[in-house]
């Protein structure tokens, strides 16, 4: 017996548009479900950050480095928002769906392969990190924040490091085997590298080693470019940065694509 | 003329370590049929299902989804495939309309068409008037028939269905079968695996046993019967003791029996002389599961 001879459609290729968009408006279909929530904590958190640290350091101190404080803290917690929002809801949004809703074997018995569903998330999560990321320059100009052109940029680059902050969620959940593994990954990668970011003190008085690694850490990067977008370039130093949030995202990208391949197709 | 065939496996092997789930499988689904994967919980049909759609690559053999080969062309298949799930799957906080809008987009189904696609699979799954009603206020039978409207908004050529009644009371059970029926009498491929029997039975054109990964009988369900459980079986009840013996007896005479319960039924025993006395009754498809999968009978 011969198995069915129809005529067949144009071979379907990798990271197909119709693909993308199909998981894509699943998150958005279901984020009219949740956004108020969302966007609550997204809002809340830098806030509490800003009132805490600006109210707190800012009765110590006035300037750093030729800022007022709450123009350094305001900037500088644009990566935390960033990190916040990506690299958090990547790591449980996508154990919750692989695990408990079973999301992705729905998605994957459709024309969807791993590589598309991964993408598809990691671009949705990029772009609310790239919205929320700007919240804390918004709340900061409540404070006496000067509005400046660069700040136009924010969004973009917070979109770029959230980008490379979901692909590390995603490859996370990917990995582990259960939630409790989060917490080694919230304790001995994700707080060290928000401390040492440079969000709420400068790197300056660290040891070398210790300003070294900083420039291992995407957040960093990201404080950096933030405040320069903000405060004015430093010409290109700022290029390697942005092009380092890129190679970050690139490589995550793959390694998340990778997570979830062994995780999801047996 | 043969028939040609929506799926085709040859010698489908796949392990997960020391386990091998489905062992050297074939199977075949003619276009137009319902095809009923049978067997007990751990047989190997739901690592067979997910074969089909490549969220499980084969160790070996050759498998054949609508004419493309897995897993390399599994995404063409897919496009034209259906499936509904075992484990409901649906997005809970989501209204049953924004489930399907999903998976109309999912599916691909063009702009022009994508609402007259919505309200169809409303209509099939008995919906209409609860589109906007969040999957967590639903009940099972809701979900389930949500679940199958859902994997047929693009109008696949090929439906897989895992289970389709696992969990439903036998009143719910019996609408799923309608709404299957329906869908075998338009034409539509079906394969479906179930663990329940009288599902097989009502649904399937042919049967594939399947134990242990292996397939042990393939066939129309009134000539799997007739092959390995004969025309009547004599079901004789009685206190434990007594079934013993009658099972005893009914060995020295060469007849094979299973334990049903309360009784036990002695199988083929068309013309057979001097048995106890019992009930005769038609030999059927779950006489033939146990005998061949050695189910309930130790």
């Amino acid at each position: 017996m011969a198995a069915i001879a129809e005529p067949r459609p144009a071979r379907l290729g990798r990271l197909e548009r119709p693909a993308l968009t199909g998981v894509l408006v699943r998150e958005v279909v279901n984020y009219s479900s949740y956004w108020r929530s969302s966007t609550f904590s997204s809002t809340v958190e830098p806030t509490i950050y800003l009132l805490a640290f600006g109210f707190g350091f800012g009765s110590i101190v006035s300037t750093i480095g030729g800022l007022d404080y709450v123009d350094f803290v305001g900037t500088g917690t644009v990566a935390t928002a960033v990190l916040f929002s990506s690299a958090f809801p990547a790591m449980f949004g996508t154990f919750v769906k692989y695990q408990f809703q079973r999301t992705y074997d729905a998605i994957l018995a459709a024309p969807v392969d791993t590589e598309e569903l991964v993408t598809a998330e990691a671009l949705w999560i990029a772009t609310r990190a790239g919205v929320y990321g700007c919240v804390p320059l918004l709340v900061a100009m409540v404070f006496g924040l000067d509005p400046a052109w660069g700040m136009l940029l924010v969004p973009f680059i917070a979109w770029v490091a959230g980008f490379g902050w979901a692909c590390f969620g995603i490859s996370v959940a990917g990995f582990s085997k259960s939630f409790e593994n989060f917490n080694y990954v919230v304790s001995a990668v994700l707080t060290p590298l928000f401390l040492l970011a440079g969000s709420f003190f400068p790197l300056d008085e660290f040891p070398e080693w210790a300003q070294v690694l900083a420039q291992l850490n995407p957040l960093h990067h990201l404080v950096v470019l933030v405040r320069h977008a903000v405060f004015g370039w430093a010409g290109w130093t700022d290029l390697v940065r942005f092009g380092a949030l890129i190679v970050f995202g690139l490589v995550l990208w793959r390694i998340a694509i990778r997570a979830m391949t062994q995780k999801l197709i047996d | 003329m043969t028939p040609e065939l929506a799926i085709r496996l040859r010698g489908a092997v796949k392990r997960y370590g020391p386990i091998t789930a489905v062992d050297h499988l074939d199977l075949d689904v003619p276009v137009g049929t319902c095809v009923g994967l049978l067997g007990p919980n751990g047989a190997g049909k739901s690592t067979t299902m997910r074969l089909l759609t490549a969220q499980a690559i084969a160790d070996e053999g050759e498998l054949d989804v609508l004419g493309f080969k897995l897993p390399e062309e599994s995404k063409m298949a897919r496009a034209q495939c259906g499936v509904s799930p075992q484990l409901d799957n649906l997005d809970t906080t989501l209204t049953v309309e924004q489930n399907l809008l999903v998976f109309a987009h999912l599916y691909r189904i063009g702009r022009a068409d994508r609402k007259a696609a919505i309200e169809q699979a409303l209509e099939m799954a008995l919906l209409t008037d609860r589109r906007d009603t969040r999957i967590d206020k639903l009940s099972g039978g809701m979900r389930r028939r949500l679940l199958i409207a859902r994997a047929l908004i693009h109008r696949p050529r090929l439906v897989l269905l895992d289970e389709p009644t696992v969990g439903l009371d036998p009143q719910v059970r019996q609408g799923m079968w309608a709404l299957i029926d329906q869908l075998r009498s338009e034409g539509t491929t079906i394969l479906m695996s179930t663990h329940y029997i009288e599902e097989a039975q009502r649904l399937a054109d042919t049967v594939l046993i399947m134990s242990h990964g292996k397939a042990v009988a393939a066939g129309p369900p009134p000539e799997l019967v007739l092959e390995y459980a004969g025309r009547q079986a004599l079901e004789v009840y009685g206190p434990p003791a007594r079934l013993a013996e009658v099972e005893a007896e009914a060995g020295a005479a060469g007849l094979r029996t299973r334990r049903t319960g309360t009784s036990v039924s002695i199988l083929n025993v068309d013309g057979f002389r001097g048995l106890p006395e019992g009930e005769r009754r038609p030999a059927n498809l779950e006489d033939v599961f146990v005998l061949l999968t050695g189910e309930e009978i130790t």
